[in-house]
């Protein structure tokens, strides 16, 4: 097995484990780390294909990793929104759930008849 | 090997592209460097700025063969990075400015600095200008990872807006508008990696040229447009919609909804007409516009069944959103492949129409809530003596929208209709028209209660100010006469149309949809006539009614089923499915 391909099976793990841990968990700040992880796996990704841009003769192809970069600063300040958003949350709240009670029971039939 | 890829150099006037996202960007730096004190003359520097940009681009693209290139660094693509304009992006581009000069307009009492807490207009002011820098460069990137910063940037601008007020519900709506937001946006950047990997350029022209049908790029393709219906809340994946555009100042509102969403739509265009037009396929294509057809049923059901005006609205979007997803498969010849054809002018004309008319209707929204100091749609009776402007506002915006002639909708409308009969595509005919007869039964549900005599003489809790209501009403009207406008140096719109619009067939048409939406308004509407009391209502209660319990039973079972939808578990896994089932119809395709 090349180094590409273990690579390659990380970047899968580490996607899939984001995923199923930014559409399972309830807390917020859980999700917020399944999304860094989730995007851990892309930029990983993004390595392997600069890898295999060298197998095609180039020295490690740069594209990639300018890619990756400005992707890590997207994702930085992602996160960097959202726990403002979600400290504010709690500030206010006093719960960092993302369920308001309005959305936890739905309206009654309003039908007058 | 490659056909020479065009336009590698710098076009004459393709330093306006790069203005035309320098000028807003420039605006939200000096705001912020400067403080609050100067934010509103530099506010009124950079509008009319953007506004003359966005006016030279569209003055010149006719004149030097329908594009603008600039290279950035003179650096050709794929090493370097190129903007470049097209006639979709001209009026875009156009549109943008319209919209954030009559949302600017509107807020500008609403917003003044010392009005509300200090914080929040400057936040605004920032804000709308990033959101249009962003706008700006999704129009004129030409490679997909411009795209993806400038998607990232979007996001980043519009959260904010939403949770403006700063209380707990709009904070949760941030949050999950941001959240699954990213999930849309990894998705797309997955998509980009693949691609990258597979063909060595991002660039959009040199992507076109290099395609194939290999898996890879099949399920790259997959990735980015399910991650981009996310972000654009394409039923089923609208969880984040709702609750974010009906929570927000009706300013931001009007941004959110009018604008925002269609940056993340022009991107689909972008990928699917303009990188990949061979790779979606006839299913594809057809699984996209069903769930267009989904967000239209979905969508106007629950919007009838709202209590407040702004959930209405922000449903009412979710709707005309599933609207323009229709255009795809409409755009296929019989190959199978996208072509830049009428379909597409028409679902481009389309958003523009939604963009200007839905900006107005959620500014009339703002004023009627301002002024009635509620916005229960059972409680506003009276409103339409009590603030005309607003109501006005609201009706035209939403004859546009319904396709009243010489509106946007109704050309849009025309364009698709005549490729429906084109492709033999019968079924979409049928759903351009309910979606039309939908779109007039909300607004004569409002407009029924508007217009109704009030119980006791309306108190207004404040007055809203002339100046802003005139803003939406010039967007209203603006919406009202986009199909007057000469469009065919931007888009393939053939010339004998608009004689069309005009005439005995197309008063038919239109009488038909605004009965099938008096009709439907009345079967599906759970809140009780304001002329319930009358006796000759009474009378005609007395027929339809076991078919209106079954009509008010079934949108029950709808707005139940859109609430599951919109839990997170349910919508993640919606996400997946709707990518497994992208891919898995691109591969039979091919």
């Amino acid at each position: 097995m090349s180094a590409v391909t273990v690579f390659g099976l990380y970047a899968a793990a580490a996607v899939g484990l984001g995923l199923y841990g930014l559409i399972t968990t309830p807390q917020p700040l859980r999700k917020i780390i399944a999304f860094n992880l989730l995007g851990s796996g892309v930029f990983l990704l993004f390595g392997i294909v600069g890898r295999r841009g060298a197998a095609a003769g180039f020295g490690n192809d740069p594209v990639p990793q300018a890619l990756v970069i400005t992707g890590v600063v997207v994702a930085f300040s992602a996160t960097a929104l959202a726990i403002a958003l979600l400290l504010r949350l709690f500030q206010i709240a006093g719960s960092t759930t993302l369920n308001s009670r309005a959305a936890a029971s739905p309206r009654s039939d309003p039908s007058g008849n | 090997m490659l056909p020479p890829a065009p336009a590698l150099v710098t076009t004459a006037g393709g330093f306006l592209l790069v203005l035309s996202i320098v000028a807003p960007v420039a605006g939200v730096l000096l705001e912020f460097a400067l403080g609050e004190r100067y934010v509103r003359p530099v506010v009124s520097t950079v509008i009319p700025v953007g506004l003359a940009i966005a006016a030279a681009v569209l003055v010149l693209l006719p004149r030097s063969d329908g594009h603008l290139v600039y290279l950035l660094g003179a650096w050709p693509p794929p090493l370097g990075v190129a903007l470049r304009a097209d006639g979709l992006s001209a009026v875009m581009l156009a549109t943008t400015a319209v919209v954030i000069c009559a949302v600017a307009i509107f807020a500008a009492t609403d917003f003044r600095p010392q009005s509300v807490e200090a914080r929040t207009p400057f936040a605004f002011w920032i804000l709308l200008l990033a959101i249009w820098g962003a706008l700006n460069t999704i129009f004129v990137a030409g490679d997909l990872f411009t795209l993806y910063v400038a998607l990232e940037l979007l996001t980043f601008a519009a959260v904010p807006l939403v949770s403006l007020d700063g209380r707990a519900e709009t904070l949760r709506a941030a949050l999950r508008y941001l959240l699954f937001a990213l999930l849309g946006s990894v998705f797309y950047l997955m998509g980009t990696a693949l691609l990258y990997g597979l063909y060595g350029t991002l660039d959009i022209v040199l992507l076109s040229h290099r395609v194939s049908a290999e898996p890879g790029a099949l399920i790259a393709a997959a990735l980015m447009t399910s991650g981009l219906l996310a972000k654009t809340a394409l039923f089923p994946l609208h969880l984040w919609l709702p609750p974010a555009h009906a929570g927000a100042p009706a300013a931001a509102s009007a941004i959110l909804s009018g604008l925002v969403v269609k940056g993340s739509f022009f991107i689909v265009v972008r990928l699917w007409f303009y990188v990949l037009p061979a790779l979606p396929g006839f299913t594809a294509a057809q699984f996209l516009a069903t769930l267009g057809a989904g967000a239209i049923l979905v969508g106007s059901i629950v919007a009838l069944r709202q209590e407040r005006l702004k959930l209405l609205v922000a449903y009412s979007t979710l709707a005309q959103i599933g609207y323009l997803f229709l255009l795809f498969p409409l755009a296929l010849d019989a190959s199978g492949r996208l072509e830049t054809g009428q379909a597409l002018a028409g679902g481009l004309i389309q958003a523009i129409s939604h963009a200007t008319a839905k900006a107005a209707m959620f500014m009339a929204v703002g004023s009627i809530y301002a002024g009635l100091g509620h916005d229960r749609i059972t409680g506003i009776s009276g409103a339409a003596r009590a603030l005309p402007l607003s109501v006005m506002t609201f009706a035209l915006a939403g004859f546009a929208l319904m396709g009243i002639q010489p509106g946007g909708a109704s050309l849009a409308k025309e364009l698709l209709l005549q490729e429906t009969a084109r492709t033999g595509q019968w079924w979409w005919a049928g759903v351009l028209q309910v979606g039309g007869m939908f779109t007039a039964a909300y607004v004569v549900l409002v407009l029924a209660h508007a217009l109704s005599p009030p119980d006791r003489p309306v108190a207004l809790a404040a007055r809203p100010p002339r100046g802003s209501g005139l803003a939406a009403l010039a967007l209203a009207l603006c919406s009202l006469f986009l199909g007057l406008l000469p469009w065919e140096p931007y888009l393939p719109i053939p010339y004998a149309l608009e004689s069309k619009l005009f005439g005995v067939e197309a008063l038919v048409k239109l009488l038909v949809t605004v009965l099938g939406g008096v009709a439907l308004a009345i079967l599906l509407s759970p809140w009780p006539h304001p002329l319930a009391g009358t006796v000759a209502r009474r009378d005609l209660k007395t027929v339809p009614g076991p078919f209106r319990r079954a009509c008010l039973g079934f949108g029950s079972l709808v707005e139940r089923g859109d609430h599951v939808l919109r839990q997170w578990p349910a919508a993640g896994i919606c996400m997946l499915a709707v990518a497994l089932l992208l891919a898995a119809s691109m591969f039979g395709a091919n």
